[in-house]
């Protein structure tokens, strides 16, 4: 089994830190709600797992399958099986969708050349935009540029749907949607739950785990996690509101 | 000596057209008046600029006299006019250490050896074939087609196209010739200018009648076992009404030179109605002054469409222009400049606006990494009482790194006030956080970095044919793996 471990994380911006001691495991098959409040250090925990490389990590340890990846650049981390999808995606001004993720399909799925025959890639990349109710002329423009929120977010999970990783951390994947939006893309998310899938979700309200049950939920406050359980402890949120969790 | 290939040989492109012309023979030219030894041309086969020089290259080619009296008329314009210093730093160029014409019997002197090893990688990288590569490197004399192209000559005789190297020309049109050479872009236009009239050898003339389209583009290598271009090409192009011609000139392989000096002049006359495209793709290795005047004529309802990728070169100053000179004429300029270590791209493209209803766009895209600096410079120019013209400006610089450097020099002279101009410029770097979002999708830096440089150029890259394009993003690549280290 390819489990994330993260063990005693400390992470530093321009020396200022922001993850003071987290600990996290999550196996494939499982979901993960990770909560918290805005400054509490999710962000910082998603772009640190996937190598940004302003983040420092001053302690502790991040393993993937056993091997340490800490000091990994992204695309290294990309091939070992993980998965960012951004809160803010970048625009790639010039880059069809479809170019982008075919060479990012070729990097992580197949590296060792033979890549994959362009029309095979095109049906799958199509087919994965369908289910996420995109049209399929978004495979011609240029990433994320001109997409809005919701496009944007739906592009993000099908990414996730082509590059097939282990482990998958969903960065604020609910933000800026609205209900119809939220839905599709939870929708998107839930039909790739699987055994071979861990996925990290990372969310400020409790809105998405209508759709999505997860198996785990942390609370995560002033960069640990202060709490963790079942998916009822997301509800314990909605009455409480994070600063009753802190008093636990 | 010159090492210059001057074309690209394109391995994807394999329609190679023979000789248009026999080469000159020289032993009786050369008995009527230096006696019986060839050598006698003693000045010219020495590097070094005079009128001895000049009057040797023309008494060669055996020109007639006004071709003769023209050339020494320009060299006297360049010796009188000062170099310029309003634009690139061309201080180290030593015109007395520079040979201005090499008889095709005088080219092949060195081996393989002597060519770079950055040049050899880069044939390697994008997979020239062997043969076309010492043609490339200046190493063989001439490139052997592996096939004679007959269909494409007999179908442009047909159609009354006339494309032939302009020595040939010279001799065979010489009327049409001497009645354009020179009209557009005079010997005193400017320094560079007056050099390339005063010892031009080599480049294209093309002739399309009245109402011809030539479907398929004219590339400079179907020409390319004729006289070898080199140093001071002279093409001119003459579109007469309604007719189209889409000329490409170019490779995307370095072409590697000894002698530093490219200065080139391109005249294009677009007539009523007609429409010509002429694309550059260019890559000349890295100790080149690129300088090349290029202009066009554009008439009532007639397009130019200027299309021009520098890569290489240690200097390239390029401007390509259009003059719109009737009502309706339209002109595009699309400039695309790449600038490494060492590099100065200093490009971008005129309008001027001689007609009322007349339309232009300039559109320059440039890169610059490490030291290499990029400059857009540009001239939009519309007189008084032009009225309904249209001007659109678009310049956008892309820095990859803290080194490098983009300047923009944009002009507009706008004396009528029924116009509509635009005028927009962008300065860019390679945001941290698109690399960080190109790497977590199995993005190498490189990999990340040359994929934000294609998107940054694809309007442009768009315009170019499919097989110079390919070309062109896998030098990108090669620019980024260098880059990065």
């Amino acid at each position: 089994m390819k489990e994330l471990s993260v063990d005693n994380l400390h992470v530093a911006i321009d020396g200022n830190e922001i993850l003071k001691g987290l600990s996290l495991v999550v196996k494939p098959g499982e979901v993960h709600a990770l909560m918290g409040p805005n400054g509490s250090g999710k962000s910082t925990l998603a772009s640190t797992l996937m190598g940004h490389p302003r983040y420092e990590i001053t302690e502790g340890s991040v393993n993937l399958g056993g091997e340490d990846i800490a000091s990994l650049s992204p695309d290294k981390r990309a091939k070992a099986g993980l998965f960012l999808s951004f809160q803010y995606p970048a625009e790639l001004s010039g880059v069809s969708l479809q170019n982008f993720l075919r060479t990012a399909y070729n990097n992580v799925k197949r590296p060792s050349g033979n890549p994959i025959p362009v029309l095979e890639f095109r049906r799958m990349l199509l087919e994965n935009m369908k289910k996420l109710g995109m049209d399929e002329k978004f495979a011609g423009r240029s990433v994320n540029e001109g997409f809005s929120g919701g496009e944007k977010k739906r592009a993000e999970i099908v990414q996730l749907a082509v590059l097939d990783p282990t482990i998958a951390i969903l960065d604020e994947t609910d933000s800026g949607l609205d209900v119809d939006a939220l839905k599709a893309v939870a929708q998107g998310i839930e039909a790739l739950r699987g055994p071979s899938l861990g996925i990290v979700l990372i969310t400020h309200y409790s809105r998405i785990l209508k759709y999505i049950e997860p198996d785990f939920v942390h609370i995560m406050v002033n960069g640990k996690i202060i709490a963790s359980g079942k998916a009822d402890l997301a509800h314990q949120i909605e009455e409480k509101g994070y600063e009753g969790m802190g008093n636990r | 000596m010159d090492r210059s290939a001057g074309f690209r040989a394109c391995a994807k492109q394999k329609i190679p057209m023979p000789a248009a012309t026999k080469q000159p023979v020289i032993n009786d030219i050369a008995s009527q008046q230096f006696g019986a030894d060839p050598i006698a041309y003693s000045f010219m086969s020495k590097p070094g600029l005079s009128e001895r020089v000049v009057k040797e290259i023309s008494h060669y080619k055996n020109e007639p006299e006004w071709m003769r009296a023209q050339r020494l008329r320009a060299l006297k314009i360049f010796d009188s006019k000062p170099m310029p210093t309003w634009g690139a730093d061309l201080s180290d160029i030593d015109f007395q250490s520079i040979y201005y014409y090499l008889r095709p019997t005088d080219k092949v002197a060195k081996t393989w050896d002597d060519v770079p090893d950055s040049i050899r990688k880069t044939y390697d990288r994008l997979g020239i074939p062997q043969a076309e590569r010492k043609y490339l490197a200046g190493v063989m004399a001439q490139y052997e087609s592996e096939a004679v192209y007959h269909s494409l000559k007999s179908q442009l005789e047909k159609l009354g196209v006339i494309f032939l190297d302009m020595d040939t020309a010279l001799k065979k049109h010489p009327d049409i010739v001497k009645k354009y050479f020179g009209t557009v872009i005079p010997a005193g236009d400017n320094k560079l200018a007056a050099l390339n009239s005063a010892v031009w050898s080599g480049g294209s003339f093309v002739y399309v009648p009245s109402g011809v389209r030539v479907e398929i583009p004219l590339q400079a290598y179907f020409r390319i076992n004729a006289e070898r271009a080199g140093q001071f090409e002279r093409t001119l192009i003459v579109a007469e009404e309604g007719s189209y011609v889409h000329y490409v000139e170019g490779c995307t392989a370095p072409i590697y030179t000894a002698n530093s000096l490219h200065a080139a002049v391109v005249e294009i006359i677009v007539k009523k109605g007609a429409r010509v495209r002429y694309t550059t793709v260019q890559n000349w290795s890295k100790n080149v002054y690129n300088l090349v005047t290029k202009r066009t004529y554009v008439y009532e309802e007639g397009t130019m469409e200027w299309v021009d990728g520098n890569f290489g070169s240690k200097v390239t100053m390029k401007y390509p222009s259009v003059y719109l000179l009737g009502k309706g004429a339209k002109g595009d300029v699309l400039s695309l400049a790449f600038a490494g270590a060492g590099q100065h791209q200093d490009a971008g493209g005129k309008a001027i606006h001689g007609a009322p209803y007349t339309s232009s766009k300039i559109v320059s895209k440039s890169v610059s990494k490490e030291s290499g600096r990029t400059s857009y410079r540009g001239m939009v120019f519309i007189p008084h009482g032009m009225k309904g013209c249209k001007s659109t400006v678009i310049c956008d610089a892309l820095l990859l790194d803290e080194h490098s450097r983009s300047d923009t020099y944009p002009t507009m002279d706008i004396r009528e006030s029924d116009t509509q101009i635009t005028h927009e410029a962008t300065v860019g770097k390679i945001g941290e956080n698109q690399l960080f979002y190109l790497m977590s999708r199995g993005l190498s830096q490189a990999e990340a970095m040359s994929m934000v440089v294609s998107g940054f150029i694809e309007p442009i890259a768009k315009e170019i044919p499919l097989e110079y394009a390919v070309e062109m993003n896998r030098l990108i690549e090669m620019e980024m793996e260098g880059s990065v280290g």
